[in-house]
């Protein structure tokens, strides 16, 4: 029951964040989605947890939740602005996006063959509709950072896509792309900054100047 | 087997000493014709002989080439001679496939000659040159497919076998229509390589109408001896093979069989003359034209072999 | 046996390594590609002549690391044939572009050279080597990329880039279809492996066309040879012999490997090939002729004796089907001409860049009297001048001969059902033998206009012979030349067991009874050709003894009277090439062009003639414009947002996730 509590909350906060203009709404969105994906990971996990498992869960939380969206709230700050402008994609569309997204997901998560011992096809929805969330966000967005939050939302629905599967991979696997997500947020709060510093703006459509 | 091999020694004995014979009987009948006496029987054989007895004269712009064209036209002419069989023989030499090598020998010594031409650097044997190469591009086909369709009818790929085997008169009979295409597609390749009316004038002294004179301009004693020599052993190989189609006979007699070769070869050369003494040149552009219908009767025997 | 194949493979590799880093040693720099070249080609004689000998097969499989796909190398009797002008030329082609390059003083490019002349080879000897789909293609895709860095040796010239970059598109269009030919071959056979490959899947007339297709683009076939003129003239001269000679026989090579698979020939793959033949062979030689740049006009000589190859292969397809040795001659006069021609190309090709080098141009009309300058080059390349028109008794007469003779055979009576075989022969002998003729127009032509006669212009005036580094690879070859033709009997002993056990052929059991009586045959030609040496060297001598109490003296040509004759006043080559250019008008569509001499007195005219070739004009580049316009088109797709392009990330997965759950 209390999965199916997670899930609907999970479905909430990605329509938030199809809707939302506000980019520190978005932070707080992300971070939320991390720790609903957690909560999901732990409840609907069959059995006792290991203790490294415990552990590694933990970290996991923390930085998700807590280390990566401080690192951009700080970039935003230092960015000085607070909301999207003039998105590529109007807000009352995307939330129409997201609903339409929400509806494919759960249908593909239901087509989708599953291997035996496999969680509620609702996780894998879950985890996609996170996925698409994220992509969404990186190609119907302007401002760089809403690149970046974008690109952790999709990370959020990759990991929590494994465990649901029950796919067990060495935990050093598991370590290493938390690793990745890390460095790359890390790289893109210093990149925006400099992007910020050179061309006062960090509107990404303009990069496309640069084209053939 | 020695029988053979001595009736084809016979053969290419009596080609070398009867080849400049030929040019008599061609001048003779040229000059009866209109109404002349003609130069002496014997005038071939005078002027190769005056020819021997002279010095040289070399251009300077000439090579090693130019000295090496007429040792190899005769050379090779030799070489062509000796594969081409006389009186119903075999010839000397005898193998499947040998019309590829005479007419690969005959190509080899035209090589040598145009390319002795060109050596000069005059422009009148670079035009003679560029004449002969074209006609003769146009007339081997002619030639290689005639020999091709006479395999075709007797059923074999040399030389020697498809001439010894035409003396049997049942191919007469069947495949005459193609044998007449081929003989009339051999006569017009005859008379260009030989540098006969209707293709070339032998007596002219105009370059500009020349092709095989104008080439050998610059030759003079005994380079011009060999050559001269060459084409009459070219009129004797290649006539063999034309007579060998009108009158091949096989009476099993050798001395009969080289008669009526002998006699064939001087009938041929009689037409020759006539030939040239009625016709007159054709204008330098119509000769494709010629050598084209020689082609197109030397494959018009498909039609009666593939039936 | 596999071990010296590996090595030989090894070698090339290392020794072009070893030339990019090393290449400007002062002692021995230079020396690592031709030795390196030779000992790989020691290292790949062995098993060659092992297999050749009679001996097994050499198979090698070993490890490999991606999923489709297997090392698995192959050397049988087919590829050791193949092999051979890899091995014999390249050596002697490194050697000789040693001292080219070096007169060309390029340090930096030089050594890049050397490291893909290596690569080029290498990759050659592996596509022979390759007995699986993918890495045959691999194998190919080095070889072509070899290539093509070497042809853009120049590369700061237009017309180098320009040249460059037509190679790079055809040989990847032909790629192309042979992508698709293995792709389907894999997917019908379930592997990609040779040995799989037995009937083509059922699909084989589909894979014939598209081998000749694919295969065609890289030997040369008419109508898919427009790279070969642009090429191999941009190319240094030693890597255009080695291209010619050797690299278009890797598609021949290509396409017997298919045929042999196949269980049977059909009779329209004799009618097809045979076509190839004729447009090949005439379509080459005619546009052959009214070149007047040297290097052009041999690459369209190639395509040439390209259609001859064809034919014999045509041949060998009809003889299939009939009685008697057809099959079996045909396809042992191709597999003879290949290597021949390899020889004779690469030495004209050789010699011809020793010439340009010296005199500075590739103009034919612009030399002239070059034989008096350069007589060791002049000699050399009237050899190959020569075995090129098939004249005997050099090599280019063996294989002609025998295709010839396979087609004489086939013209006999024999009592079969179908005509095919008599008329292939027909058309076979009368397309040879012109051919012929008018290949021997056109090598008289560029001997007489370069060597012979006066110099046209001031070009060649400081000309000379080349140095021994560049004249001894010159002279093998041409030596090979006459070795080949004289021991045209061996040659095909050789060839047969090679003949005999080409697929069909070895159903249809002929023993090589036939070849062994042919090739005893040619030792009339072989007794004939020394007889014609022996007159002729009594003829000379004769002459010499005649002249010798008399008067012999010089002087200027016999002008006919006419005392201010000048060099510019002799034929040219576009002379020689004009009554060909107004026999085939329609084919070739040459411009004629400039200042006609008007009125009387007339000063300065000119005259030029240019024939572009017309599969060029009218076909690809129409053909091509096309695709550019539409290209243009496309290109609103790229709007240059990262957004826009993850976008159709997104959109193309969402696609595949859709399609493969319906």
């Amino acid at each position: 029951m209390t999965d199916q509590l997670v899930i609907a909350l999970l479905f909430l906060v990605n329509l938030r964040m199809f809707a939302t203009s506000r980019l520190d709404s978005l932070i707080r969105g992300v971070a939320l989605q991390a720790f609903l994906l957690v909560c999901l990971a732990v409840v609907s996990r069959e059995g006792a947890l290991s203790w490294e498992g415990w552990t590694f869960l933990s970290v996991t939380g923390l930085v998700k939740c807590a280390v990566l969206p401080v690192m951009m709230t700080r970039a935003l700050r230092s960015a000085g602005i607070r909301r999207e402008v003039e998105p590529l994609v109007g807000y009352r569309v995307s939330l129409f996006i997201g609903l339409i997204v929400t509806g494919f997901s759960i249908w593909a998560a239901a087509q989708l063959p599953m291997p035996d011992g496999a969680a509620d096809p609702l996780v894998v929805a879950a985890a996609l509709i996170s996925m698409i969330t994220g992509l969404f966000l990186i190609v119907a967005r302007r401002k760089a950072i809403s690149q970046a939050i974008g690109y952790l939302a999709m990370e959020n629905g990759v990991y929590v896509l494994a465990p649901a599967l029950a796919v067990h991979g060495p935990l050093i696997v598991e370590t290493g792309v938390l690793l990745d997500v890390f460095v790359g947020v890390f790289i893109m709060g210093v990149i925006i900054l400099h992007i910020r510093q050179e061309f006062k703006h960090i509107d990404i459509d303009r990069l496309s100047e640069l084209r053939d | 087997m020695i029988a053979d091999f001595f009736a084809a020694l016979f053969g290419v004995t009596l080609a070398l000493i009867l080849a400049p014979f030929l040019r008599t009987l061609i001048n003779r009948t040229k000059a009866r014709m209109a109404g002349r006496q003609g130069p002496p029987l014997l005038q071939p054989y005078w002027s190769l002989a005056r020819l021997l007895r002279k010095g040289a004269v070399y251009s300077t712009t000439t090579t090693w080439m130019f000295r090496a064209g007429p040792v190899v036209t005769l050379a090779t002419m030799f070489g062509a001679l000796c594969l081409v069989p006389f009186g119903g023989n075999p010839a000397l030499l005898h193998f499947e496939g040998d019309v590829l090598l005479m007419a690969y020998l005959l190509a080899l010594g035209r090589f040598f000659t145009i390319l002795a031409a060109l050596d000069t650097g005059s422009s009148f044997e670079g035009m003679g040159a560029n004449r002969e190469a074209f006609f003769s591009a146009l007339s081997e086909p002619a030639l290689l497919l005639g020999v091709a369709g006479l395999g075709a009818i007797t059923g074999s790929v040399s030389l020697s076998g498809i001439y010894g085997r035409l003396g049997n008169s049942a191919f007469l009979g069947s495949h005459l229509p193609a044998m007449i295409f081929i003989l009339a597609a051999f006569v017009i390749v005859y008379l260009t390589e030989n540098a006969r009316i209707p293709v070339d004038d032998p007596t002219t002294h105009l370059e500009l109408t020349m092709i095989h004179e104008v080439m050998v301009l610059d030759h003079c004693g005994v380079d011009l001896a060999f050559i001269e020599y060459a084409g009459a052993l070219k009129l004797w190989a290649l006539g063999l093979l034309i007579t060998g189609i009108v009158f091949p006979v096989s009476t099993g007699s050798f001395w009969l069989d080289a008669g009526v070769s002998l006699a064939s070869m001087a009938v041929l050369q009689i037409c020759v003359g006539l030939v040239e003494s009625l016709m007159a040149r054709l204008k330098m552009g119509r000769v494709p034209l010629l050598l084209g219908i020689a082609f197109v009767m030397s494959t018009l025997w498909i039609m009666w072999v593939v039936r | 046996m596999a071990f010296f194949l590996l090595l030989s493979l090894l070698i090339y590799l290392l020794s072009g390594l070893a030339s990019l880093a090393m290449g400007r040693h002062p002692a021995w720099g230079t020396r690592i590609v031709p030795f390196g070249s030779a000992a790989a080609s020691l290292c790949a004689l062995i098993p060659v002549l092992y297999v050749l000998a009679g001996g097994t097969p050499v198979d090698l499989r070993a490890a490999w690391s991606l999923p489709v796909g297997s090392f698995h190398l192959h050397l049988d009797l087919l590829s050791a044939w193949f092999a051979l002008p890899v091995i014999l030329v390249s050596p002697i082609v490194s050697f000789y572009g040693t001292g080219y390059l070096r007169r060309h003083d390029r340090p930096r490019e030089t050594d890049a050279c050397g490291f893909f002349l290596q690569l080029l080879t290498g990759g050659m000897l592996f596509v022979l080597l390759a007995s699986d789909g993918l890495l045959f293609l691999l194998a190919w895709e080095i070889m072509s990329m070899a290539a093509f860095f070497l042809v853009v040796f120049e590369h700061e010239e237009h017309e180098v880039q320009r040249a460059g970059w037509i190679y790079l598109v055809a040989t990847h269009l032909g790629t192309a279809f042979l992508f698709a030919m293995f792709v389907l071959l894999g997917s019908r056979c379930g592997s990609f492996d040779f040995g799989d490959f037995d009937g083509l899947g059922g699909v084989a007339d589909v894979v014939f066309v598209l081998a000749v297709v694919g295969f065609g683009a890289k030997a040369g076939f008419f109508g898919l040879h427009v790279w070969l003129p642009e090429a191999h003239p941009a190319a240094p001269s030693h890597v255009s012999g080695l291209m010619s000679g050797v690299m278009i026989k890797t598609g021949i090579y290509g396409l017997l490997r298919v045929m042999v698979l196949a269980n049977d020939w059909p009779a329209w793959w004799g009618w097809v090939l045979i076509g190839i033949g004729i447009a090949s062979g005439l379509g080459g030689v005619i546009y052959a002729l009214v070149q007047h740049d040297l290097k052009r006009l041999l690459a369209y000589s190639s395509v040439e004796n390209i259609g001859i190859i064809c034919l014999g292969l045509g041949m060998s397809v009809f003889g299939v089907h009939s009685v008697g040795p057809v099959a079996l001659f045909a396809m042992a006069g191709a597999l003879l001409h290949v290597l021949n021609h390899a020889v004779f190309k690469s030495c004209l090709f050789l010699g011809a860049g020793a010439v340009i080098q010296a005199v500075g141009t590739r103009e034919i009309d612009l030399l002239g009297g070059v034989q008096k300058r350069m007589p060791r080059t002049a000699a050399l390349f009237l050899v190959a001048c020569a075995a090129v028109c098939g004249l005997p008794p050099l090599n280019g007469f063996v294989g002609e001969f025998l295709i010839y003779l396979a087609s004489y055979w086939s013209v006999l009576p024999q009592g079969l059902p179908s005509v095919n075989p008599r008329v292939g022969g027909f058309v076979v002998i009368s397309t040879l033998a012109l051919i012929g003729g008018l290949a021997a127009m056109c090598f008289t032509k560029v001997y007489g206009a370069v060597f012979l006669g006066e110099p046209r212009s001031g070009c060649g005036s400081s000309a000379t012979d080349p140095g021994r580094d560049m004249s001894v690879p010159v002279t093998i070859l041409a030596a090979l030349c006459a070795v080949f033709g004289l021991g045209g009997s061996l040659l095909m002993l050789l060839v047969a067991s090679v003949a005999a056990r080409i697929h069909p052929l070895a159903m249809a059991a002929p023993d090589m009874a036939p070849l062994r009586e042919a090739s005893a045959v040619y030792l009339n030609v072989t007794l004939a050709a020394l007889v014609l040496a022996a007159a002729v060297y009594g003829l000379w001598r004769l002459r010499d003894r005649l002249l010798a109490g008399r008067v012999v003296r010089t002087g200027p040509t016999w002008g006919c009277g006419y005392p201010h004759g000048t060099p510019r006043m002799q034929y040219t080559g576009s002379s020689f090439a004009q009554p060909i250019i107004a026999a085939f008008r329609s084919l070739l569509r040459s411009e004629l062009g400039g200042d006609w001499p008007a009125g009387y007195l007339p000063g300065r005219s000119s005259f030029m003639t240019h024939t572009p070739g017309l599969f060029m004009h009218r076909f690809y580049t129409p053909l091509f414009a096309a695709f550019a316009r539409v290209a243009v088109r496309m290109r609103r797709i790229q709007q240059g947002g990262t957004h826009v392009y993850v976008f159709y990330v997104v959109l193309a997965l969402v696609a595949v996730l859709v399609w493969s759950l319906l």
